[in-house]
Parts: structure tokens; C-alpha cells; sequence
């Protein structure tokens, strides 16, 4: 049997923020690994579609599901749509789908700093509550929270979106413990420097000082999660797993 | 919402708290939360049942009031046929 083959033979897993980027490269991964997939998106139809096509193509299941996770309502779909889907619980979580509005802390605005702390930390929660609601009754779930460098390092101009990534840390931590007896683990990942459209324009002397010397890639983030959502990283929980060529070390 | 007896909803309760670990037999009325065992996450789990089944939201708050299995069945019914 494949790895991860028990869990995904009887779920499905949910990827927010999965039309491009890190999202789309866990979307496909996860599909890879046997995985029925909910590939959501907030604005680019287009694109997801294009992600459930090439996971068809390599002959896996997924579906593109639209929905903003910072709208208290979108929980609730997204897990109604893909359990109907497909028939059965959610039984992993992905809370990719972010945001940055940067700028210096003197000058942030209240908007920029409530949109982001809106999608990155408060809809990761959300869509928490509502995943342990199945993997609670099912005794097994895995959720993976992306979290970001910023969120254990400084980075100049993005004091909301380390605000809102150091939070979800946190918030992984607690939830894992205080569900780990139920046979669910909840994990986070801290990308560094990965070349996304999100990665352009923002501030690169954090780009200089990666020991690794270079940017890494979406798929070696996915790589990561796939392991945390697998049958083998039962045992792991409440753990932060960092992506970033040595840049929080 | 069609009234639901207490039997109905002590029956159900039973069936829950049973999943969670401690024998039928165990599960009476004047069993208390403690002696079988179930802690606070059984009862969080407790109410997601009970809101799925009978459209009852027990919070918390509503949860840390209760001591024994016949408090749980009690609240639910008075909940559920309100």
C-alpha cells in the first residue's frame, strides 16, 4: 500500500488557497499520494481549474471549490461541497490560503493589518473548528497549518502577516495538544524564501541571508506536508517544520 | 423541531458516552462524568451529536454546568423540546 493509503482511502483532503503557488503544489502532491482533493480558491477559477485538470491528467481525483476563507459562511461550504463530492469525511486539512499587505509598522494601516490577520490566522482557525468536527467522531484527521519564516524571524514591513503567521504557530501548538488522544495531529509548516507570486516584491535582504544561497521551490514545501499528512508522521504533532534552506536556524 | 422524549434522548446520550470508552452498564442516569471517565473533549464531542441530531448548541459553559449523565439528558430534552 501506498503511504498515507488508509487515511486517504477513507477521505478526502481540503487544500485552501490551492490555485497556484505552495496551494497548487500541495493540491497536486497530496492527488499523488491517493489523495480525493478539494482545490479551493477565493478569485481565480481559471487557475484552480487548471490544477484539477493536471491531477486528473496523472489519473488522481480533485475538485475546485470557491470560497474566501476569511467569510465566517465558507467553512461550512467547503466541507459540505467536498463531503458530498466525494462521499466521504474530510479527513486532512491544508490551511495554505494567505495574504500580505506589507508595510512598516509605523504606518500600517488598520485594514491592512485586519485582512491579513482576517485570512491568514482567523479563517485557518475556522476552518480548524470545522475540520475536528469529523476528525473528532472518525478518531484520525491530519491538519497542516502554513506558517512562514516571518513568523519565528524578523522581516522588515510584514509585521501583520508575522503577527498573523507566529499566531498560527501558537494556535497549532494548543489544538494539537488538546486533541493528539483522538489519533488527529496538527503540524505546522514555515516556508522561507519560496519563488511564488506572493514572494514578488517583497523585501529581499531576507533572500540574502539564506544559508542555503538560493529560493526554494513550491513542490519542496509540498514535500513536507505530504509527509505530515501520511500514515507515517503519525506520531508527530504540534510540531513547526521549517522550509526555508536554514534561514530560522 | 418534533419533541423528543427524555427516553430518546438518554438512550442516544448512552450510545455517545459508550463510544467513548466506559461500559453500557456503567452509563446510569446518577453516573457521574468523572467516574466514567469522560473528559472535556468526549464532551465537546458530546455536543456535536446532540446539535447534529436534535439542533441543540450546548456551549462550554453549558458543558462545565454538568456532573452527571442525567444533567446531560435533562438539559438536551429541555433544549430540544423548548
Amino acid at each position: 500500500m501506498a503511504d498515507g493509503s488508509s487515511l486517504a482511502a477513507n477521505g478526502s483532503a481540503l487544500v485552501t488557497g490551492a490555485s497556484r503557488g505552495i496551494g497548487a503544489a500541495i493540491a497536486r502532491g497530496l492527488a499523488q499520494d491517493g489523495w480525493r482533493v478539494g482545490v479551493n480558491y477565493r478569485a481565480d477559477g481559471e487557475a484552480a481549474a487548471a490544477v484539477v485538470a493536471s491531477i486528473e491528467q496523472d489519473g488522481g481525483q480533485a475538485v475546485a471549490l470557491a470560497g474566501d476563507v476569511a467569510d465566517p459562511a465558507a467553512p461550512g461550504e467547503l466541507f459540505e461541497a467536498l463531503e458530498s463530492q466525494y462521499g466521504v469525511p474530510v479527513l486532512a486539512l491544508v490551511n495554505n490560503a494567505g495574504i500580505s499587505r506589507d508595510d512598516l509598522a509605523p504606518s500600517l494601516g488598520d485594514a491592512e493589518w485586519d485582512a491579513v490577520l482576517a485570512t491568514d490566522l482567523t479563517g485557518a482557525f475556522r476552518m480548524t473548528r470545522r475540520a475536528l468536527k469529523p476528525m473528532l467522531r472518525a478518531r484520525s484527521g491530519r491538519i497542516v497549518n502554513i506558517s512562514s519564516v516571518v513568523g519565528l524571524r524578523a522581516n522588515p514591513g510584514q509585521s501583520n502577516y508575522a503577527a498573523a503567521k507566529a499566531g498560527l504557530i501558537a494556535f497549532t501548538k494548543t489544538a494539537a495538544v488538546e486533541v493528539a488522544r483522538r489519533g488527529i495531529t496538527i503540524n505546522a509548516v514555515a516556508p522561507g524564501w519560496i519563488e511564488t507570486d506572493m514572494t514578488v516584491g517583497v523585501n529581499t535582504d531576507l533572500l540574502d541571508a539564506v544559508p542555503a544561497r538560493r529560493a526554494g521551490t513550491p513542490d519542496e514545501v509540498a514535500a513536507c506536508v505530504r509527509f505530515l499528512v501520511s500514515e507515517a508522521a503519525g506520531y508527530v504533532t504540534g510540531a513547526v517544520l521549517s522550509v526555508d534552506g536554514g534561514l530560522a536556524a | 423541531m418534533a419533541t423528543v422524549t427524555t427516553e430518546q434522548v438518554q438512550a442516544r446520550v448512552v450510545e455517545a458516552l459508550a463510544s467513548f470508552g466506559p461500559d453500557e452498564s456503567q452509563i446510569t442516569r446518577d453516573a457521574t462524568f468523572e467516574a466514567l471517565d469522560i473528559d472535556s473533549l468526549d464532551l465537546v464531542e458530546l455536543a456535536q451529536i446532540v446539535e447534529d441530531e436534535y439542533g441543540v448548541i450546548l456551549k462550554g459553559e453549558d458543558m462545565k454546568e454538568l456532573v452527571t449523565v442525567g444533567d446531560a439528558v435533562d438539559l438536551i430534552t429541555q433544549r430540544a423540546s423548548a
